[in-house]
């Protein structure tokens, strides 16, 4: 040993240096751990003062009421990376719900589930016309087909729908062992759009065109078609929202779904997306979902009005991106 | 040397000695002094990183000090804010605007002291515009109308914008902090006759350039930094351009331009008559494999149009023939799979996408080469973005490093190598060296003298005469959106290719 102390010191000048890029990459980015080190917190805090919190009825109840705007939320990432925005999401969760329950009274399940997503990616389709051909703003586009498919919804339907339906019914309603079904569909989905967001051609050229678009262009890359993919997304993954939340409740409102755009966004940016486009993950976003139902669900537990509720989310947005800003 | 300008007991207007700064663990300024006399036009050189923007940081109160005093005209000053350095009469004109894009002309220049009536309830929109027309016309700037917002002014005109607004002040010490970078050479002199009045006037000038030749032009001293360190400040008159380059690289003038000898081959791309309505016309040349084509023209002759053309970036009309085969590119993309590419003269806006990391950049264009069903093959991606990393000399912490951590030369190497790692057979660099250091230069010249030598075919468009005459074999000048001359190397000098740009007859020509 003593005979190489040159051998010692460069290996533990090695060391050193990796420690020290190990810490300041910590530094960097300790803060897109907050949300996920925020919810453990606060999940053990209601484990520890509430026997309600850990009873499966809560649990599921949690999960049910988290995969509505999970889902929502994972399109909208996929938007907002693209530095867009869609406000219409809200109103196709219910044109979807409409579709389907009234698809459910003529068709079995597997034809008429599909085809009511098939018709909300429909309504993304639109958003992503007018956003990558007609070149309108995307808060713009968005907003007018939030109002457009919502007059639509009522068009269809005037009154709520009840589908005289079961197997979809159970099949939503369904355990797989102690874990609600729905919560491993919700789950399977932020797995599958991130590995789409990080593996594929498609997923990079969308992060790519976030961040910029005319680089993009100029690599050869179809922005128009990527930014159409990103709305199509998005929308599918409302619909898929709608249908199951319909089936869920058993009854298809068609004034369902209106703020649901604006929880969605919320998410996106207390998981640290940007809604300037090309940041953004999928992870930091279920956080940001749990952390919301989470929050939701602890103050229904300890039953606070739910104005206090609306509160805590915007102080948490606020937080979320001022914690950000330190971010290098 | 100090005492050349004025007599020692006039106190400088500006003296900073001893300024330290460091950011973690770099050091960016070690015990530097600079000082400049009243109506002195005093040069700040240095290569990038050498530490000029810190110290004009530290002059403009927006980053403090660790360590130095700073007198203004004898007073020990602190500058603990951009608000402090205004008050004690410092204005900085930064290379990025500080404008209000939808605001009007007048309004920017007036911003924050616009005329008012009733005690200040009315803007005197007519004095406004009286106003600022006088600011830019005592400039000898011209702009057409000072209502109109100056979102809609070219990049030159809205310098002089910025640069009006700060001489308005009357500043004690104006820092202009490469204020060339987007001037043409006509407005390149209006700018320099405005510093010499405002000299004349007694304001202390502090001119940050790349650009030698403006250095000499304009500045009596000359300061030059290196490595954050003050290397020292000479007489203008007492130093000439290989001088000043030993002093900020400590590397020979003529060492920075690569030797090379193209030897000639058929065109690869013919151009004949290749027109942009309203933007340029009947553009024909020729390119072949191994040859660098300069390409020189002043700001607004369309020598980026043709480039874009050419790359299918934007619409035209005429004929290209590319490797024997009609070439009609319709998007870029188009004229990537023929192996044309493009590297623009704003990396950051049309080359890179800055929060994202090497590896994404280098590979975006080239996806399908990595991927198969659009899944991209990590493993294949780090192989092929590591080699073309290595082929160009990017030097980055790791390949998953965002590129906005990287240096400018490095950035302009990860766009060369993107493009390579594609397959461009032909490349169009539009002033591929601009806003990087003289080391980075010389290192991006290798490149290009490099790919020259693999038989790639290059066409470089540059607005810097010394690179277009060290690079080039033959020279194209624009002018008007017309080719008005083509040189051969040998035949071309400093003062012909400015005379046919600016289109001056030549009296002594044969």
């Amino acid at each position: 040993m003593s005979s190489h102390p040159a051998l010692t010191e460069r290996a533990l000048s090695v060391l050193a240096r990796q420690v020290g890029t190990a810490r300041s990459e910590w530094r960097r980015r300790w803060l897109s751990y907050v949300p996920t080190v925020a919810f453990v917190v606060l999940a053990t805090f209601a484990a520890v003062t509430s026997d309600a919190f850990l009873s499966q009825g809560n649990l599921s109840n949690l999960f049910k009421q988290i995969f509505t705007n999970g889902l929502i939320s994972l399109g909208m990432l996929v938007v907002i990376l693209s530095a867009g925005i869609d406000l219409s999401v809200g109103a196709t969760v219910a044109l979807a719900g409409i579709v389907a329950a009234g698809l459910l009274n003529m068709l079995p399940w597997p034809i008429a589930i599909p085809l009511a997503v098939a018709v909300a990616t429909v309504a993304g389709g639109l958003n992503g016309t007018l956003v990558a051909w007609f070149r309108l703003p995307p808060f713009v586009a968005t907003l007018a087909t939030m109002s457009a498919i919502r007059g639509f919804v009522y068009v269809v339907s005037e009154t709520p729908i009840t589908p005289n339906e079961s197997a979809f019914r159970q099949l939503v309603a369904s355990n797989v062992g102690p874990v609600p079904t729905v919560a491993i569909f919700m789950v399977g989905c932020f797995l599958l759009v991130s590995f789409f967001l990080r593996q594929t051609t498609m997923g990079r050229a969308i992060y790519a065109i976030g961040g910029n678009e005319e680089a993009v262009r100029l690599a050869g890359i179809n922005v128009r078609a990527h930014v159409m993919l990103a709305y199509l997304i998005s929308g599918m993954f409302a619909g898929l929202a709608g249908v199951i939340l319909a089936s869920r409740v058993g009854i298809a409102q068609p004034s369902v779904g209106a703020g649901f755009e604006l929880d969605a966004i919320a998410a996106c940016v207390i998981g640290g997306a940007s809604l300037a486009g090309g940041r953004g993950s999928v992870r930091g976003t279920f956080a940001g979902v749990l952390l919301l139902g989470l929050i939701s669900n602890l103050l229904n537990l300890y039953s606070v009005q739910a104005y206090y509720q609306q509160i805590f989310k915007g102080a948490l947005i606020v937080l979320a991106v001022l914690a950000r800003r330190r971010e290098g | 040397m100090s005492q050349a300008v004025a007599p020692a007991s006039v106190p400088p207007r500006l003296e900073m000695r001893g300024i330290s700064k460091r950011y973690d663990a770099t050091i960016a300024l070690r015990a530097v002094d600079l000082v400049m006399q009243p109506g002195e036009v005093h040069a700040l050189a240095g290569e990038n990183g050498a530490g000029k923007s810190t110290l004009i940081k530290v002059l403009a109160g927006a980053v403090g000090r660790d360590a130095g005093t700073i007198k203004i005209d004898g007073s020990e000053t602190e500058l603990p804010s951009p608000h402090a350095a205004r008050q004690a009469g410092i204005r900085v004109v930064y290379q990025e605007f500080s404008l209000v894009p939808h605001l009007s002309v007048a309004e920017n220049i007036l911003l924050g002291q616009l005329p008012s009536r009733a005690a200040g309830v009315w803007i005197d929109w007519k004095a406004a515009a009286r106003r600022a027309s006088a600011a830019l016309e005592s400039l000898g700037f011209d702009v057409p109308d000072v209502r109109r917002p100056v979102a809609s002014l070219p990049v030159s005109q809205r310098q002089m914008v910025e640069i009006a607004k700060a001489m308005l002040q009357q500043p004690r010490i104006l820092v202009l902090d490469e204020p060339s970078a987007v001037l043409s050479g006509g407005d390149l002199d209006r700018l320099f006759s405005a510093v010499r009045s405002l000299r004349d006037a007694g304001t202390s000038v502090l001119y940050v350039s790349h650009r030698l030749d403006e250095v000499f032009q304009i500045a009596t001293r000359i300061t030059v930094l290196k490595d954050g360190a003050l290397v020292g400040t000479v007489d203008a008159s007492a130093i000439d351009q290989p001088g000043l380059v030993r002093m900020m690289v400590g590397r020979e003038l003529a060492e920075i331009y690569p030797r090379r000898s193209a030897t000639p081959a058929d065109p690869l791309l013919q151009v004949r008559g290749l027109s942009r309505p309203g933007v340029f016309s009947d553009v024909s040349f020729d390119l072949a494999p191994g040859e660098v084509v300069g390409v020189f023209g002043l700001v607004g002759s369309g020598r980026t149009d043709v480039v874009r053309a050419i790359f299918g970036a934007d619409r035209s009309t005429g004929a290209m023939v590319l490797d024997g085969q009609t070439y009609r590119p319709r998007s870029p993309g188009d004229a990537l799979s023929r192996g044309v590419a493009m590297l623009s003269e704003d990396r950051a806006r049309d080359g890179l996408i800055l929060q994202m990391s090497l590896r994404d950049n280098m590979s975006l264009p080239s996806f399908s080469r990595m991927s198969r069903y659009g899944l991209i093959s990590r493993l294949q991606q780090t192989v092929l973005v590591r080699d073309e990393m290595a082929e160009v000399g990017v030097r980055a912490p790791s390949i998953d490093a965002p590129v906005r951590r990287l240096s400018g030369g490095n950035q302009q190497k990860v766009v060369v190598g993107k493009w390579l790692l594609r397959g461009a057979r032909v490349l169009l660099l539009d002033e591929p060296t601009r806003g990087v250091d003289v080391g980075a230069k010389a290192e991006i010249y290798r490149i290009i003298a490099t790919l020259a030598e693999r038989g790639k075919a290059i066409l470089l468009v540059s607005s810097e005469l010394p690179e277009i005459l060290g690079m080039s074999d033959r020279i194209l000048v624009m002018r008007g959106g017309r080719l008005v001359g083509e040189f051969a190397r040998s035949e071309a000098t400093e003062e012909r290719l400015l005379a046919a740009a600016a289109g001056v007859v030549e009296e002594d020509a044969a």
